[in-house]
């Protein structure tokens, strides 16, 4: 098999899900790789990870209410063991554009529902993913739309919808939000009791046509008694929205975009990329799995190899399915779960409705510490099944030299690639020590332990922090 | 006694999510405030008075006792003109200078090039949080941010210290500027090397620390005194830079609101007081702002996005008082129900640079705006 398809099957494995190790890598590169994107577009089943294990050493992930802490638990788990990574990789995407989170909703339960809708309708029609957000309990409530009355508008929604999950800013007036707004008055959630000892009940969407503003509304250049889903009709019929979504897709699965907020007044780094999907989405009635499909097998895709940088999750989750042995949930999966927040990505709790700043804007001296700290301590224990697979594989190999042994792990851990300055010094490093031996137990410790040093190194790498 | 030397120092609090201009310094004699505030306007015999016109709500007591020593400027009526009423948008332009265009150069960022242009210190600015601020980001610029000041170091888990050294010795070559070309492997290169140099110098901060103030449990207390720590670790740090939040009061605010004001109106307090009890405070000044106000008419529950609000400036050396003037609120001097501003916000920033850090303000904030004589 070439080392190009296991380079590019690295590629498509890092992108449309959390990276996968090595034997993962081989068997899906000999299916091909339009075959692998028609697998991953198309999961077998809707089931997710067993539920079992958790639910009996970790009773309180399962619908924690408003218990803090262990909330992103049970979504780590299942990032980490998904057999259909592509679901889960569009519930993040979803999750940083519809972003919502607990600070406000106060509940966990109604944060990881929409996680929930995110897995099970990510990549089918955006216009039915839209109207579920706008009756999605989570939302109504985050976005004060159970506030939004015929007699007093509130325009949180009516705002942000327009801003962030559809036009974008320049694409309609003040008129407009104030009008979306009146459209959405009365869709609200119940029920409204109290909130209890650990937790709120939970919520369901009601429409209150008492509460509904009746009246004529003229939205973007159409006139007539408007409710919300005739909003997000005329929304849809925007072309604006789909370049909005590409964009989107663009940013999270190709190569970093400027911030979502300077979408306006920023053209997009690859115009032709973007009208290809924009068309797609148009073409395809806003269906997001046939969008995925364009995107996953055009060339600007496949050419964008490390051209983005990971997200908190993405360092977190790949690392994990790297070094292996988070398959059962053992405890301490709670400060797993937390390790993304302590890297700027706080998941089902984002620091407001615009989501996360990415790319760049991920890397600060706080958060690049925590990135290699976090991924040296797992690296640098050889017994993890991942980290111990990958030794084995050295010593079959018999590699023995520095430059091998540097060669052997860059492969074994993408491939990654990285600048040729940076694998000199690596060379460097492990050959202050001279060669490797691998012939007697002793030797084979002492190797073991030059290799955890080495793979620290690597990850603590800037091309580490590459996707 | 801890002795710093004496170069001005700016601590920026950001109120992020836009804090309610015409609830936290109340028009509370004026009719058209009760009109407009059926359902969250503040009780008046509530309303902390300052003068017979405006006044502090309830929660902002410790702040009062500030204003009333005569330590903080009030500055009404701050913005720029078309808000565009967007959190994001708004932030950026405040962060950036630029209203047209996307700027990606923030003025914090420009300003600490100025104050360190050979970058003999990467701690010239510290900022406090999960993510790094626009307003400091300049390419090349260092900048480091720490959530925590007690776990803040690189590769810890290396116990060894031999064998750590090693691996960060061999760190700072493979973030070396030799290696890799473009913008995001330059910037991840510097940040590395950065955080390299200051982790060690930082963690020294808590270590000399002592102090009889008793901060209260909260996010913005810890960060605050995270930076009277640093501050009186004399690292030479210039520019400290902070955000609480969130303000984005559309509904519930009444409850909301005030629990915000609490908990930073306390944190201040402290953090003065314990500036004052080690006395280094002569050379501290904080800016507290926020990216817009709110609507002038609530909305049954809260208040939407508005546009001009208010900024505070304390510090001892701050001259007391009230700025500016307190837009409008009739109805028709209102813009689409809000609240005009009348001081552009790059003319309080100007006021900072140029009478406070004593720098060139122009280049920075791109032209001349109106100052106003707070602090000097």
């Amino acid at each position: 098999m070439a080392d190009h398809d296991i380079a590019l099957m690295s590629h498509l494995l890092r992108r449309a899900g959390f990276g996968a190790p090595r034997e993962e890598l081989e068997a899906r590169a000999a299916k091909g790789y339009e075959a692998t994107v028609e697998e991953l577009l198309n999961p077998k089943t809707q089931e997710i990870a067993d539920r079992d294990e958790m639910m009996r050493y970790h009773p309180w992930t399962w619908r924690p209410g408003t218990l803090p802490g262990m909330g992103a638990a049970e979504w780590l788990h299942d990032m980490v063991n998904t057999e259909n990574p592509l679901e889960e990789k569009m519930a993040l995407f979803w999750h940083q554009v519809f972003a919502t989170g607990v600070s406000k909703v106060d509940h966990y339960d109604d944060v990881m529902d929409m996680i929930v809708k995110f897995r099970q309708k990510g990549m089918g029609d955006f216009r039915v993913l839209l109207l579920e957000m706008a009756q999605d309990p989570a939302m109504i409530y985050w976005l004060d739309n159970c506030d939004n009355h015929a007699s007093a508008v509130n325009e949180n929604w009516g705002r942000e919808l327009l801003e962030l999950f559809s036009l974008g800013v320049g694409n309609y007036t003040e008129v407009d939000v104030r009008e979306c707004s009146r459209a959405f008055t009365g869709w609200t959630i119940q029920p409204k009791l109290p909130r209890g000892p650990i937790g709120r009940h939970d919520w369901f969407f009601q429409f209150k046509e008492e509460d509904h503003d009746d009246g004529e509304k003229t939205f973007l250049g159409e006139t007539g008694n408007l409710n919300g889903d005739d909003i997000i009709r005329i929304i849809s019929e925007q072309p604006a929205t789909a370049m909005f979504i590409a964009r989107h897709l663009y940013n999270f699965f190709v190569a970093d975009e400027a911030q979502v907020p300077a979408w306006a007044v920023t053209p997009p780094i690859d115009q032709e990329a973007i009208d290809l999907l924009t068309d797609t989405l148009i073409e395809s009635n806003y269906d997001i799995r046939s969008t995925l499909r364009v995107l996953f097998n055009s060339e600007f895709f496949k050419n964008a190899r490390f051209a983005r940088l990971k997200s908190p999750t993405e360092v977190v989750v790949g690392t994990l399915r790297l070094v292996g042995g988070a398959e059962f949930p053992a405890p301490g999966i709670g400060d797993l779960s937390r390790q993304p927040s302590y890297m700027g990505q706080d998941l089902l709790n984002p620091p407001s409705v615009e989501g996360w700043h990415t790319g760049a804007e991920w890397i600060n001296s706080g958060s690049l510490m925590r990135r290699v700290n976090f991924t040296a301590e797992l690296v640098g224990d050889v017994e993890r099944p991942g980290i111990k697979s990958l030794v084995e594989r050295l010593q079959s190999q018999g590699d023995k030299s520095a430059e091998k042994v540097v060669d052997g792990c860059l492969d074994l851990m993408g491939p990654l690639e990285v600048q040729p300055e940076s694998r000199v010094e690596l060379i460097q490093f492990v050959g202050e020590k001279g060669e490797f031996g691998w012939s007697s137990p002793e030797q084979t410790e002492e190797s073991k332990a030059r290799v955890s040093e080495l793979l620290q190194l690597i990850v603590s790498l800037r091309e580490y922090q590459y996707a | 006694m801890t002795t710093t030397s004496k170069d001005p120092i700016l601590v920026v609090l950001q109120l992020t999510g836009g804090n309610d201009y015409l609830n936290t310094v109340i028009p509370y004699t004026n009719p058209l405030y009760r009109d407009n505030r059926p359902v969250v306007g503040v009780a008046e015999d509530r309303v902390l008075p300052l003068d017979d016109k405006v006044g502090f709500h309830p929660e902002m007591g410790p702040m009062k006792t500030i204003y009333d020593r005569g330590d903080m400027a009030i500055i009404h009526g701050v913005g720029y003109p078309n808000s565009p009423r967007s959190h994001f948008r708004s932030m950026d332009i405040w962060h950036t200078c630029e209203p047209d265009k996307l700027g990606t150069e923030g003025w914090l960022g420009k300003a600490t090039k100025d104050i360190d242009p050979n970058k003999e210190n990467v701690l010239t600015s510290v900022a406090f949080g999960a993510s790094l601020f626009r307003a400091l980001v300049l390419p090349g610029v260092p900048v480091a941010v720490v959530d925590d000041l007690d776990t803040y170091g690189l590769l810890p888990g290396i116990s060894e210290q031999t064998q750590r050294a090693r691996i960060l010795d061999r760190f700072a070559r493979l973030y070396s500027p030799a290696i890799g070309t473009g913008a995001v492997m330059d910037y991840l290169g510097q940040t590395g090397l950065d955080t390299l140099e200051g982790a060690d110098i930082l963690k020294q901060a808590p270590q000399m620390y002592s102090s009889s103030v008793e901060y209260p449990d909260t996010v913005i207390s810890k960060r605050l005194k995270g930076i009277a720590q640093i501050h009186m670790a004399n690292l030479g740090t210039r520019i400290f830079y902070v955000d609480h939040g969130s303000f984005d009061s559309h509904s519930n605010q009444v409850g909301m609101h005030d629990k915000l004001w609490q908990d930073v109106s306390q944190g201040v307090e402290c953090f003065f007081d314990d500036l004052k009890e080690h006395g280094v405070g002569d050379n501290v000044i904080m800016l507290m702002f926020t990216e817009f106000g709110r609507r002038t008419h609530d909305n049954g529950s809260g208040t939407d996005h508005g546009a001009g609000g208010a900024a505070f400036v304390l510090g001892e050396n701050v001259k007391g008082g009230q700025y500016g003037e307190y837009p409008s609120l009739e109805s028709r001097d209102l813009e689409q129900g809000d609240v005009v501003p009348n001081h552009d916000f790059r003319g309080l920033y100007s006021t900072i640079l140029e009478d406070w850090m004593h720098l060139d303000a122009k280049p920075i904030v791109e032209g001349s705006f109106e100052k106003f004589s707070y602090l000097g």
